[in-house]
């Protein structure tokens, strides 16, 4: 390539991160304006509390899920990780009878750790991403049916279990505006997430992985290391999901997850973040999880069914990175 | 005086290839030693070896006078060997100032946070120190391939680097950047760093470097001054491997009919105003070095990448290429120097890749393969071509390198081209079947083909050739004719524009 071409090429990759983002809040508002206008109901305070307590789990795992992609690799087994941890915390809660917060150490020490056995089985063994986190999509689906005994574990014997998602500190202090405390967690990830990214050396090389991993090898950084620790953050990350949505069913699910991964992917698409690694924002994910979540609250309030909401999931993902591609190509 | 760095006896091998045998190499402090050599002799592997990229296989480095073992990248950097790759290893999508402190941020709160301000203000100096003028915070993906080589530089400074390895530092940069380049390179001699320097570029080499050492086939070849060395010499000791002593037949191909022509071809900075003609039953040479626009050139023709402006006439006829198809449709085929990745599709039997490009003519009605007339047909070209494989059926990956390439020239004769253009046709091939595959490009010639070869390989080259187009930068610098001297060949090859206008000043 000669410079002459790269030249604007590359500036218009910059560009088009934040245009992206910006397109992806402006469809976010203009959907929003729409469905208002289409139902007086959309705007309600408790309906919009819905769409943002909907949107927590989701916007957990597609969290997790930005930070893998950003590297340049894919997490497929988020949501089944996902309803691991809510197993393990209800094995410690229910089967064993300990205290909540061990329960809730227990959530997330258990998404580290399958994180770092992924990340370990991609950074060491050079299992591509894709295939590694297929194949623990499935082992921990199935492990999950294994240690629960195929049987939903319940929180009943935990009182305070349903408070972490469904509770509200929010509304105890100003009651006009009982934001659910699964929204404030969905708030908090984010903030620690785009922190960890922006200012700490894992969010450097996690840019960097994915940006061009021989160059990061070549500069005599140990990549093996980090791209493990940014696969254990976002098992992590996970755990908290495991929390949230064990918390609001009240229970451990064991057949549940399977899917979830695809929905967070499509929300850190809408959100502009790129598949092939080295770019991509947390707030970028939040507005593709909120995306996703008001299409599914607004359409069902227009007595949409819910098949067709899919199909317009599906058909937004494909012009959301349709829009990128345009936009790069002109500049 | 001591040398900053001494390689000695240096040798390394690869799985079935001797990259190095017995090669040395020292540099001094404040000096320039140019490394030259043709492709393929080794120069980026020794470099690979001194930055800690490779192991070596035999040999010892003394740095400072005394042994040391250089296991990694990052051992290299703390003894103060820096490198810059010929292909720019740079994170686009990282600030410049990221980009060079990669793995080493500077850190606050106890390690915790990384420090922006302090790399900035870091990046900053280092800029300062080369007088160069660019933002820290600028991210690399926006800048032009100087700049991005600049940062490159301040990486390698940022080391403190004492040696640094420049591999073709001025590939991508134009007259004024290369200016700015050397301008920092004196200034880093004149600080007491050594700089080994990997260049093509003969004029380069006079107007920088203090000593030129030579190497040949993975082998050294002899260390001499550069100011009070000729240009001849020093291209002698690059070529002076002795020929295969085949003699050449060049046919008598004046009156055959123009079979391609190609009129004032522009792409970019990689083709400017190419024009030239092949006959039927002629064999055209592509001479040139790395990065001389040679592919580029055939791509072009063949529609793989687009062309600015050009015309095309196959066999008296304008003909509008836009797509490979329209080239397949006019009789051209075009085999890539990368078989693997372009020519075949390796998982599949010799039987479907011959007839990849045809597959129209054995469809029947209802999408049905005809599979009995593909076996004949596979089974007609493994004789003509004697390809040697167990059988039409055998995967394409399991056949040797050459006779790989004969299932792709099968796949184009298949496909009635009438035209063929070659690129690196033996690369990757051992010695044996590349003669194999220069008599059957010497019999499709006969046969009236007009083929074009691209090779890096002058004595590959001037085996083949009937006529042989030299390129320079993206120009034709010449046409010579066949059985011309390596030396000739060369000269063309490295006439830069700057370099032809001089001489023209001069005469």
């Amino acid at each position: 390539m000669t410079d002459i071409a790269a030249t604007p090429a590359k500036s218009g990759i910059r560009i088009s991160g934040a245009f992206h983002r910006l397109l992806a809040f402006s469809g976010l508002i203009a959907l929003v304006v729409v469905f208002s206008l289409a139902s007086p109901n959309f705007m309600q305070t408790q309906n919009v509390l819905a769409i943002l307590q909907a949107t927590s789990v989701n916007g957990v795992l597609a969290i997790a899920a930005t930070l893998v992609i950003i590297t340049g690799g894919i997490d497929l087994s988020v949501g089944t990780l996902m309803t691991f941890c809510a197993v393990i915390t209800g094995v410690v809660l229910t089967y064993f009878g300990l205290p909540l917060p061990l329960g809730i150490v227990a959530s997330i020490l258990a998404g580290t750790g399958v994180g770092l056995v992924s990340g370990t089985i991609i950074a060491k063994l050079k299992v591509p991403p894709f295939i590694a986190t297929l194949g623990m999509m499935l082992i921990l689906k199935g492990l999950s049916l294994v240690i629960s005994g195929t049987k939903p574990i319940y929180f009943n014997d935990t009182p305070g279990f349903t408070q972490i998602a469904q509770g509200s500190f929010v509304g105890a202090i100003i009651p006009a505006i009982p934001v659910p405390n699964g929204v404030m967690i969905l708030f908090l990830v984010a903030g620690l997430a785009a922190f960890v990214l922006t200012k700490t050396a894992l969010g450097r090389y996690t840019f960097a992985l994915g940006s061009n991993e021989e160059a990061v090898r070549l500069s005599g950084v140990n990549i093996d290391r980090w791209k493990i620790a940014v696969y254990a953050t976002a098992g992590g990350i996970c755990g908290v999901a495991g929390l949230l949505i064990a918390s609001r069913l009240n229970s451990a699910q064991p057949a549940l997850g399977q899917g979830y991964e695809l929905d967070a992917i499509a929300a850190v698409v809408i959100g502009g973040t790129s598949l092939s690694g080295g770019r991509g924002t947390v707030i970028g994910t939040l507005i593709g999880a909120l995306i996703i979540s008001v299409l599914a609250n607004g359409l069902r309030i227009l007595s949409v069914p819910q098949e067709w909401q899919t199909v317009v999931t599906g058909t937004i993902i494909i012009l959301a990175v349709y829009a990128d591609i345009l936009r790069r190509r002109n500049l | 005086m001591d040398a900053l760095i001494e390689l000695i006896g240096i040798g390394k091998s690869f799985p079935g290839v001797r990259a190095l045998h017995n090669v040395n190499f020292d540099l001094q402090a404040g000096e320039v030693h140019a490394l030259m050599g043709e492709n393929g002799a080794g120069k980026s592997t020794l470099m690979k070896i001194l930055s800690g990229v490779y192991r070596r296989d035999a040999g010892e480095i003394r740095l400072d006078g005394k042994p040391v073992e250089i296991g990694s990248p990052r051992q290299a950097q703390e003894m103060g060997i820096g490198i810059i790759h010929q292909e720019l290893a740079l994170m686009r999508d990282l600030t410049a100032a990221q980009n060079i402190f990669i793995g080493r941020e500077p850190r606050q709160l106890g390690g915790w946070l990384l420090d922006e301000k302090a790399l900035n203000r870091a990046t900053q100096a280092i800029f300062d120190s080369m007088n160069l003028k660019l933002a820290p915070t600028v991210p690399v993906g926006s800048l032009t391939v100087a700049k991005q080589q600049m940062v490159e530089i301040a990486k390698a400074l940022s080391y403190r680097s004492r040696i640094l390895i420049m591999d073709e530092p001025t590939a991508a940069l134009n007259d004024a950047e290369i200016a700015e380049l050397f301008v920092i390179i004196n200034r880093l001699k004149a600080e007491g760093v050594g700089i080994v320097y990997i260049s093509h570029k003969m004029d380069e080499i006079k107007r920088i470097s203090d000593r030129v050492t030579v190497m040949r086939d993975g082998e050294y070849v002899g260390t001499v001054p550069a100011a009070t060395t000729s240009m001849e010499t020093i291209i002698s000791m690059m070529v002076g491997r002795t020929l295969s002593n085949e003699a050449l037949v060049v046919p008598n191909t004046s009156a055959a009919p123009v079979a391609l022509e190609v009129r004032n071809l522009n792409r970019g900075r990689e083709i400017r105003d190419v024009s030239f003609s092949v006959r039927q039953g002629e064999i055209l040479g592509l001479a040139g070095l790395m990065g001389a626009g040679r592919t580029e050139v055939a791509r072009a023709i063949f529609g793989a990448d687009p062309r600015d402006s050009g015309e095309i006439w196959v066999n008296g006829q304008r003909v509008g290429i836009s797509t490979p198809g329209d080239a397949v449709h006019a009789g051209i085929g075009y085999l890539s120097e990368d078989r693997k990745h372009f020519g075949l599709a390796t998982g599949m039997n010799v039987r479907n890749n011959i007839a990849l490009a045809s597959l129209a003519r054995f469809t029947r009605p209802g999408g049905l393969l005809d599979d009995g007339a593909m076996r004949k047909v596979a089974e007609r070209y493994i004789g003509q071509l004697s390809i040697k494989t167990p059988s039409d059926t055998q995967e394409a990956r399991l056949l040797s390198g050459g006779n790989q390439q004969k299932v792709v020239i099968a796949k184009w004769l298949l496909r009635d081209c009438d035209i063929l253009i070659f690129d690196e046709p033996t690369r990757g091939i051992d010695v044996g079947a590349k003669s194999e595959i220069y008599k059957l490009l010497n019999a499709l010639a006969a046969e009236g083909k007009a083929i074009i070869v691209i090779s890096s390989e002058l004595p590959e080259v001037l085996r083949l050739s009937h006529r042989i187009a030299v390129m320079c930068e993206g120009r034709l610098t010449g046409m010579l004719p066949g059985g011309a001297s390596q030396e000739e060949i060369m000269h063309l090859a490295t006439q830069r524009q700057s370099a032809v206008a001089e001489m023209r000043h001069a005469g």
